[in-house]
């Protein structure tokens, strides 16, 4: 068989010199957007820089073993943030178990178990726009549901109840997508073995799906101790001496107490609210390290 | 490796001369009249199979013919799909699958299945083996112990992942994780193993490694698989059913398929003039 002769490609819609103008024309625009992208990250990142450096100036000189140990007082000099420190700490602590059972455990019945139908996706749509609501009507929602019809007063786990029902559309909606990404291979080899639905999900798609689960948890919860608008409706108390003692007695909560400071004219009170500024992002920065790296140590690659 | 085929070759000629006295050995499954759609689709038309114990059965034909569907049908992993419906009866062991009081765990205990693609979960080589049982009962270390050696020797993998059994199963190779996959499925001690095309995702070692291995369980499994490979169909089946568009063209002796078949179709397909 001979070789047919070797034709040069006709080039029919694509003009090799035109193609070269625009060329050139097209890395400036790059060039440009390049730069403009720049500015924008540069921006945020300045700002962040200003307020940091403000903050650690007015507040570093505050913070001490006492400031943490002690209680406020009419006095900077003797005043701290115990109370709203254990405060937030007993908050974390209550309001990450109800989230991780109700919130992981909406999540698997729509995902594993509810019927692909009006029904589901009218409760998905709408757990999606509870995750927008502004937190201030959670906490109204608090005051009169737990505070008052529930009767449990202006209580710790009133405060901790309405923050977790804050939390629950973003820990179910997360939840749901980190379960949704586990391969449907995994179910089927799971089932073709004889397991049932129930040991299928608690033993393979729940253990696939814990870090993205977990990452959801952490990220809600670091935003919900740094809310102060719903803990203010359910009635957190502005100024308390002890850390709470229990499920119903009073508290406050960190950014309450540092609301409380900065609200007072003396700049001694704004160098206190600096440094209880200080602490909170200390825990926030914690709490988001710690979530990213569950996810790059644990995330599933299949 | 060639001479290896060949030998292969004469064994199975061999085994097929001596299973013919024998016919009348006991069924697994009867299919009898199965209908299936997927919604409004006709995917299964009045299948009638008979397949036997400790026999390869190989399912082949072009793709979308209904093979996958069939052989999911036989564990009723089909049903996961919402849509489907189904008619007729599949007998195993006597008894009909789709009757009310029939489990599905209970079927697919007995009734193991291999993927297309190998899908180990995402756990230790060890984890792997002792899920079946541990989602069964077995909870002694001892006897998961020798149910993971007894599953790994099984499935002809021991030698290759016996010191590091507490690894991710995703450091193994294709080849590896689909003969883990075989192990894993050896595990719960079914009586049945479904393959749906194992080695369509393996490079030609591993899939002579399955396909010998498919050779070795037919002791004591019956085996079913699904492939659209007509040399591999040649190489590890006793019979061959040739399904075209979801009804069961031809079904036959394997060799009889592959030499002297009776439809015209099955002529067409095996010498490669479609599919
Ligand atoms: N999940 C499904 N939903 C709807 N139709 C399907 C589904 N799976 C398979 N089918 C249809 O059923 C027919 C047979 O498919 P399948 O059994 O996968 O064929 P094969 O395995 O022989 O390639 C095809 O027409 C396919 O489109
Ligand atoms: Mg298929």
């Amino acid at each position: 068989m001979a070789l047919p002769e070797k034709q040069p490609v006709q080039k029919k819609f694509i003009d090799p010199v035109a193609v070269k103008k625009s060329i050139g024309q097209r890395l400036v625009v790059n060039n440009v957007t390049k730069v403009i992208f720049l500015i924008g990250l540069l921006f945020g990142l300045v700002v962040l820089g200003i307020l940091l450096f403000g903050v650690i100036r007015d507040g570093a000189a505050w913070l001490s073993l006492d400031f943490l140990l002690n209680a406020p007082s009419r006095r900077p000099a003797n005043a701290g943030i115990y109370p709203a420190l254990m405060g937030t700490i007993f908050l974390m602590l209550l309001i990450i178990p109800m989230i991780f059972i109700i919130g992981v455990g909406a999540a698997i019945y729509l995902e594993e178990y509810a019927k692909r139908g009006r029904m589901t996706s009218f409760i998905e749509v709408n757990i999606s726009n509870l995750a927008g609501v502004p937190s201030i009507v959670f906490g109204l929602l608090g005051l009169t549901f737990f505070v008052r019809n529930m009767g449990f007063g202006s209580t710790l786990i009133a405060g901790a109840l309405t923050l977790a029902l804050m939390s629950l559309p973003v820990v179910i909606v997360s939840s749901q997508e980190a379960i949704r990404s586990v391969p449907q291979a995994m179910r089927h080899a799971s089932l073709a073995l004889g397991a049932s639905k129930w040991q299928t999900t608690f033993k393979v798609v729940l253990p696939a799906s814990l870090p993205g689960v977990i990452t959801g948890i952490i990220l809600a919860v670091s935003r919900a101790i740094g809310e102060t608008a719903p803990l203010i409706m359910v009635g957190a108390a502005i100024f308390i001496a002890r850390a709470p003692e229990g499920l119903f007695s009073e508290f406050t909560a960190l950014p309450i107490q540092i609301y409380n400071w900065t609200s007072r004219p003396q700049a001694d009170f704004q160098g206190l609210a600096a440094a209880g500024i200080l602490i909170l992002m200390v825990i926030l920065l914690t709490m988001n390290s710690l979530a990213i790296w569950i996810r790059n140590r644990f995330s599933k690659r299949y | 490796m060639d001479t290896k085929l060949t030998t292969k070759t004469a064994e199975k000629e061999g085994a097929t001369i001596m299973n013919q006295p024998v016919a009348a050995q006991d069924s697994v499954y009867r299919v009898d009249n199965l209908n299936l759609w997927y919604g409004d689709d006709h995917a299964l038309k009045d299948v009638n199979l008979d397949i036997k114990q400790n026999e390869v059965t190989a399912i082949i034909g072009p793709s979308g013919c209904g093979k996958s569907t069939f052989i999911k049908t036989l564990n009723r992993m089909v049903e996961l799909v919402p849509i489907v419906r189904t008619n007729g009866v599949i007998e195993y062991n006597g008894r009909n699958i789709f009757d009310k009081e029939y489990e599905v765990e209970e079927l697919r205990t007995s009734v193991g299945m291999v993927f297309q693609q190998p899908n180990p979960f995402p756990k230790s080589i060890y984890d792997n083996i002792a899920y079946g049982p541990r989602v069964h009962g077995v909870k002694n270390k001892k006897i998961l112990d020798e149910i993971v050696e007894r599953s790994l020797r099984g499935a002809a993998i021991w030698d290759e992942v016996k010191d590091r059994l507490n690894e991710n199963a995703y450091g193994l190779s294709g080849g590896q994780q689909q003969r883990l996959c075989i192990a894993r499925c050896l595990a719960i001690e079914p009586d049945v193993i479904l393959m749906d095309e194992p080695t369509s995702a393996l490079d030609p070692i591993s899939t002579l490694k399955v396909e010998e291995l498919v050779q070795d369980l037919k002791k004591d499994y019956s085996i079913i698989i699904v492939t659209h490979n007509m040399q591999q169909a040649a190489r590890v089946s006793d019979k061959t059913a040739f399904f075209l568009n979801g009804e069961v063209v031809e079904f036959d002796q394997t060799d009889r398929i592959f030499s002297n078949p009776s439809d015209k179709r099955t002529e067409d397909y095996i010498s490669g003039r479609f599919g």
